[in-house]
């Protein structure tokens, strides 16, 4: 019920989200999980399966005339997404709640969102590079081909982060400390990465596995970058399987999110 | 002047009564707040004149978090009505954030965020912000501006939270047992901080669960116990009001009748030990007593003065100890 001028007086300056953004970037850098998790695990397992691929030469008949490692970037970018919002996006706000930073937030006039929402831009920044490093370097030092659908492979980016981020910010909304934030995106985050294929990518799986794997939000990623990857618009069913993540996942978060 | 109208509806009048009497900084009228089980705060009214230290004090689990909890808007009363300085922290929040600045018990600060960058971070929500190389250079932080937080001793961080909750230059500072876990030099090192906050002018609700820190630091005290306040004056009045209870103790340089000081009117007891003398009365019972004893020839020498305190006072009003559940609480 505040008149315009009252919100004129009282919200805090645009500037403090920027400022807000540097202190959890300069601690992103300074407490390096999310950079560890998030961009160098990928990359030394980039690293790992470009020189499986380069030894062996030739593309695998089982995997659609595919390389090795053309199969596993979507994969590793999924693993990327994985890292960053179930362990990096709630630890950050977890510990925050936990040691009582967001309390001590809440009582000035900074709106608690804008601390919610500079970790889900600071982890979509991370998952940005994750992205480009992972399909630049793929192409640069494995001769992978650049997506061959651009745009596809966008939107199904964009929805594996929608979907990721929602499940990340639900374990942050109901895990009373970092250690069980912790326990849970381990419980969730296996399971998920094997239906991506990081074991077995879904080209070898039986069909029964593929078929559940694809109902996961993971499985769905990886088979929507597949897809655009190869020149094709990703298909209906997984861009809505990772909708529908999205919306169920950030209606659970915002029913049971506390600040304390 | 009926606080309660401090409702949504009436936020304009609200305004108005504010720019009337300027001089009240805070007004709690009939605050109730209970968890399950148990009445946290319970019918607990009282009013913060502008400029002053009020002090709200009272045992650990007294409802004085709480209370300061709903002041600042971060729990919403079963019933009863605040105002601060003209709003209603559960209607007009962000405009108590804008005004108050709160040190809480239990708050914490991004371990790996060095002192400068967050002060730098909490000035960027506020619209008029304090300058921030003042504010260090009076809070005694300069040198630790580029330390991280977590590397501070708990003074320091005690320090850093004072700066945090001055940087929007607030009318009223809540200050949650600034001195808990201090050893006795940083305690009074912060008292000092407090008292000059104050000649800022910048009103303090001092919450606090040691009498000597009320005492020293507060205009008006808030007794609470059990949800309650029991008693609301100056700690002197207080303290008075327990009995006047006041002692001298000195060693006569003569030996003198005892009659000499027990027929004053002022003397209600007169004890000897050893050389000292122990006497006990009320009002002006030193000035008495050594002016009767110099008329007589004899010198006070070692004079103590003992005066009741506020612990006194709690005892008499409660029947308990402020501090009956902790053991060597600092003096």
């Amino acid at each position: 019920m505040s008149t315009a001028e009252d919100v004129l007086v009282s919200r805090p300056p645009r500037a403090a989200f920027g400022k807000l953004l540097a202190c959890d970037a300069r601690l992103t850098w300074r407490e390096p999980i999310g950079l560890v998790l998030g961009l160098a695990i990928p990359v030394v397992l980039l690293v790992v399966f470009g020189t499986i691929s380069m030894a062996q030469h030739k593309a695998e008949p089982q995997l659609g005339g595919l390389t090795v490692i053309a199969v596993y970037i979507p994969i590793l970018i999924a693993f990327s997404l994985g890292m960053l919002a179930l362990f990096s996006l709630p630890r950050a706000l977890v510990t925050y709640r936990e040691l009582g930073i967001l309390r001590r937030l809440s009582t000035t006039p900074l709106p608690p969102s804008w601390v919610l929402a500079a970790q889900v831009v600071i982890n979509f920044v991370l998952a940005v590079w994750a992205l480009i490093i992972l399909v630049v370097g793929g192409a640069a030092a494995f001769g992978v081909a650049a997506p061959k659908n651009p745009a596809g492979f966008a939107l199904a980016f964009l929805l594996a982060v929608a979907a990721l981020f929602a499940m990340g910010l639900w374990i942050a909304a109901v895990a009373r400390s970092a250690t069980a934030a912790n326990a849970m995106a381990g419980v969730l985050f296996f399971p998920l990465v094997f239906f991506a294929g990081l074991w077995y990518p879904q080209q070898f799986m039986p069909a029964a596995l593929r078929d559940v794997g694809q109902l996961t939000p993971l499985g769905a990623s990886v088979q929507a970058l597949q897809n655009a990857t190869q020149g094709h618009f990703p298909p209906a069913e997984p861009l809505l399987v990772m909708a529908a993540y999205a919306v169920v996942f950030a209606v659970l978060a915002w029913r049971s999110f506390r600040w304390e | 002047m009926d606080r309660r109208a401090a409702t949504k509806e009436s936020r304009t009048a609200t305004h108005a009564q504010a720019g009337g009497d300027a001089g009240q900084a805070l007004v709690v009228e009939r605050l109730r707040k209970t968890y399950p089980g148990t009445v946290a705060v319970d019918d607990v009214s009282f009013t913060v004149e502008e400029g002053e230290i009020f002090g709200i004090l009272g045992p650990n689990g007294a409802g004085k978090t709480t209370t300061v909890e709903c002041v600042i808007g971060l729990r919403t009363p079963d019933s009863g009505t605040i105002c601060v300085m003209g709003f209603d922290p559960g209607v007009d929040r962000d405009q108590v954030h804008a005004i108050v600045g709160a040190q809480l018990q239990t708050s914490a600060l991004q371990p790996r965020l060095r002192v400068a960058e967050i002060l730098d971070l909490y000035r960027s929500f506020y619209r008029d912000p304090a300058d921030p190389g003042e504010l260090l250079d009076a809070l005694g932080l300069r040198e630790k501006r580029s330390a991280y937080y977590k590397s501070l001793s708990g003074g320091q961080k005690q320090r850093v939270s004072l700066a945090l909750a001055l940087v929007g230059r607030p009318k009223i500072a809540i200050l949650d047992e600034m001195t808990t876990g201090l050893d006795p030099q940083a305690r009074r090192d912060t008292w000092e901080l407090i008292e000059g906050v104050r000649d800022r002018g910048v009103t303090v609700v001092l919450v606090t669960h040691y009498m000597d820190e009320a005492e020293r630091l507060c205009d008006r005290v808030a007794l609470v116990d059990e949800g309650r306040i029991v008693a609301l004056d100056t700690p002197t009045a207080l303290a008075e009001q327990a009995g006047g209870g006041k002692r001298v103790r000195f060693v006569p340089s003569h030996p003198f009748d005892d009659r000499l000081l027990t027929e004053l009117p002022e003397v209600t007891g007169l004890k000897r030990s050893g050389h000292h003398v122990l006497v006990n009365g009320k009002d002006d019972l030193v000035n008495t007593v050594i002016l009767t004893l110099a008329g007589a020839g004899v010198t006070a020498n070692e004079v103590e003065v003992q005066s009741a305190t506020l612990e006194d006072a709690f005892v008499k009003l409660t029947g308990r100890h402020l501090h009956e559940d902790e053991e060597g609480a600092p003096r």
